[in-house]
């Protein structure tokens, strides 16, 4: 177990997983408060043609992707404003093209073919390099930056988009922040988890957390937990393996997703009984009215 | 609960449209500092937009608006509002605490600082208010339809606005709980705030309310006081005619009249 820390390809390996489980489950819990969570799947389909495009431009995949992905996410933002009758197609479209052109391009640059997207599409532990981990932690602390520095404001923006309007929140400018934070994160995952499981890893973790809590500060910690617990153990399990560690990190994360869900059955059940414990203990709803009732309201003559 | 001052809300003229369907169709409407306006009418009449317009969220397509004596567009102290929409039925993804959803209506005061005690109270004070202190720390999934617009209202209250906007904010409430909010909006105005809002009957705030404005058609109907509405929860736009007195709101001009 531990003589794999011993590889410096496991260390930086796992280290990537850290940031990766951490900065995922951040973003993915406001899509999934929006409903959006298929969101970082769309964007991974197009981070795929920014990863050709460095090919192609011989150059880092890792920047191509951060770009070209950013602006698909800002573009299903804009759409989200303006096309809401036709919004789901030109989503796909947008998926689609993605698709389509990362394979087009690849199959253009020299030497190129699509097997070599595989590691990028279900990730790879052995392709992390020092330059990838160099922007590796510099995007996740940007990402980071974002989910938990402006958690308060990304909150009542996909919670109540009207009321946040009202309250005078830049609306417009975190809706794109939080989509480039987004394609950010598919971006920095790419090579762990994989562009076409990446998604999992923003959503499931959150989907597990939320079984148990009640709060979206809780839901927050506990997703960001389980993302870091399944990224580590599913890299050690795909060393082990010899597996892709996309595969090996989403299946740990659906078995955690099953056993909290199996476990909270109680718990909710205990829960149920406490409260309907204390509402026999204080049997009229009428009772606490009245008692809050006078206790703030002025002393009228 | 004397209505004094300068105008906090003032529409003169405001036409608006949704889609293609014209709703608003030349609304005058004041609230001046420290007064509580309700509005009237029946489904359609145009209540809803003229409150969504007055904060921004419906474009118009006519006429002026203005908050705190500055036109729409240069109006930035979005603190001096607290807004109610009408309650969504959907819920959020992700759960979240009523005191979480409620310190969401701080934001405008805050800005990117982290809360601070003062915040905690302004919470504190916005739960008790609506009778939730005991509940801030549940879900809100869990909660009512009736104690959830109690939420978005204590999130409003959080802000300490001047004007409070409210688009039915009785929907589903039941009759405790309207005397419960009756109780404390008599109490944000006995500190000053004015207050519009959108009702479908009175009911136990009727107390609280200086003026009601009928709308009609997206036009100015009615202007009464309270008392002098004829049985306005069954007949809101019930011809019964204009009672002597009515006169003496001479802040609106009907749309009708001009």
């Amino acid at each position: 177990m531990i003589e794999l820390l011993d590889y410096p390809f496991m260390q930086r390996a796992l280290l990537a997983a850290l940031l990766v489980g951490i900065a995922a489950p951040a973003v993915g819990i406001y899509l999934v408060q929006r409903r959006q969570a298929i969101m970082g799947d769309g964007i991974g389909h197009v981070a795929l043609t920014g990863v050709a495009l460095g090919f192609l431009l011989s150059s880092n995949p890792v920047w191509t992707a951060v770009l070209v992905s950013s602006l698909g996410a800002v573009a299903m933002e804009l759409v989200r404003w303006y096309g809401k009758a036709r919004g789901d197609i030109a989503l796909a479209m947008l998926f689609y093209g993605g698709m389509a052109g990362g394979v087009m391009i690849i199959n253009m640059a020299p030497g190129g073919s699509t097997g070599k997207l595989n590691t990028f599409l279900f990730g790879s532990i052995t392709t992390v390099s020092v330059e990838d981990l160099g922007a590796i932690v510099v995007l996740s602390m940007f990402v980071l930056a974002v989910c938990l520095g402006l958690r308060r404001q990304l909150f009542a923006v996909c919670q109540d988009e009207e009321f946040a309007r009202v309250t005078g929140l830049p609306v417009r400018l975190l809706n794109l922040l939080l989509a480039v934070t987004a394609a950010v994160t598919v971006t920095v995952s790419m090579r762990v988890v994989g562009l076409l499981l990446i998604s999992a890893l923003m959503v499931i973790p959150v989907a597990a957390a939320q079984q148990v809590t009640r709060g979206f500060a809780a839901t927050l910690a506990a997703s960001i937990g389980v993302g870091v617990a399944v990224a580590l153990s599913g890299t050690v399990v795909s060393y082990h393996a010899d597996v892709p560690p996309g595969a090996s990190i989403v299946l740990l994360a659906i078995a955690v997703f099953a056993l909290v869900t199996l476990a909270a059955v109680p718990l909710t059940r205990r829960r149920a009984r406490i409260a309907a414990r204390q509402e026999s203990a204080e049997p009229a709803d009428g009772v606490v009215l009245e008692k809050t009732a006078s206790g703030s309201t002025p002393s009228a003559p | 609960m004397s209505a004094t001052g300068n105008p906090v809300m003032a529409l003169r003229g405001v036409c608006a449209a949704l889609g293609a369907r014209p709703v608003l169709r030349g609304i005058d409407l004041e609230v001046v500092g420290g007064e509580v306006v309700a509005l009237l009418g029946a489904n359609g009449s145009g209540k809803s937009t003229t409150v969504r317009a007055a904060v921004g969220q419906v474009p118009l397509t006519g006429g002026e608006l203005e908050l705190f004596g500055k036109p729409l567009r240069r109006f930035r102290q979005w603190r001096r509002v607290g807004y109610v929409p009408q309650r969504s039925t959907a819920t959020a993804g992700v759960p979240a605490t009523v005191r979480e959803v409620v310190s969401a209506g701080r934001l405008a005061r805050r800005g990117l600082r982290p809360l601070g005690r003062a915040d905690r109270t302004a919470v504190a004070r916005a739960l008790d208010l609506v009778g939730l202190a005991d509940r801030a720390g549940d879900s809100v999934d869990e909660l009512s339809g009736g104690q959830h617009q109690r939420v978005l209202i204590a999130r409003a209250l959080a802000g300490e606005p001047e004007l409070l906007i409210m688009d039915e904010p009785l929907a589903g409430v039941d009759l405790a709980s309207q005397q419960i909010l009756a109780d404390a909006l008599s109490e944000e105005v006995s500190r000053g705030s004015s207050v519009l809002l959108v009702l479908h009957e009175l009911g136990p705030l009727a107390p609280v309310i200086d003026r009601t404005v009928v709308l009609r058609s997206g036009r100015v109907e009615r202007v009464e006081h309270p008392e002098q509405l004829h049985d306005l929860a069954c007949h809101p736009l019930d011809a019964a005619g204009r009672l002597p007195g009515a006169a003496e709101a001479p802040k609106i001009e009907t749309g009708l009249l001009t």
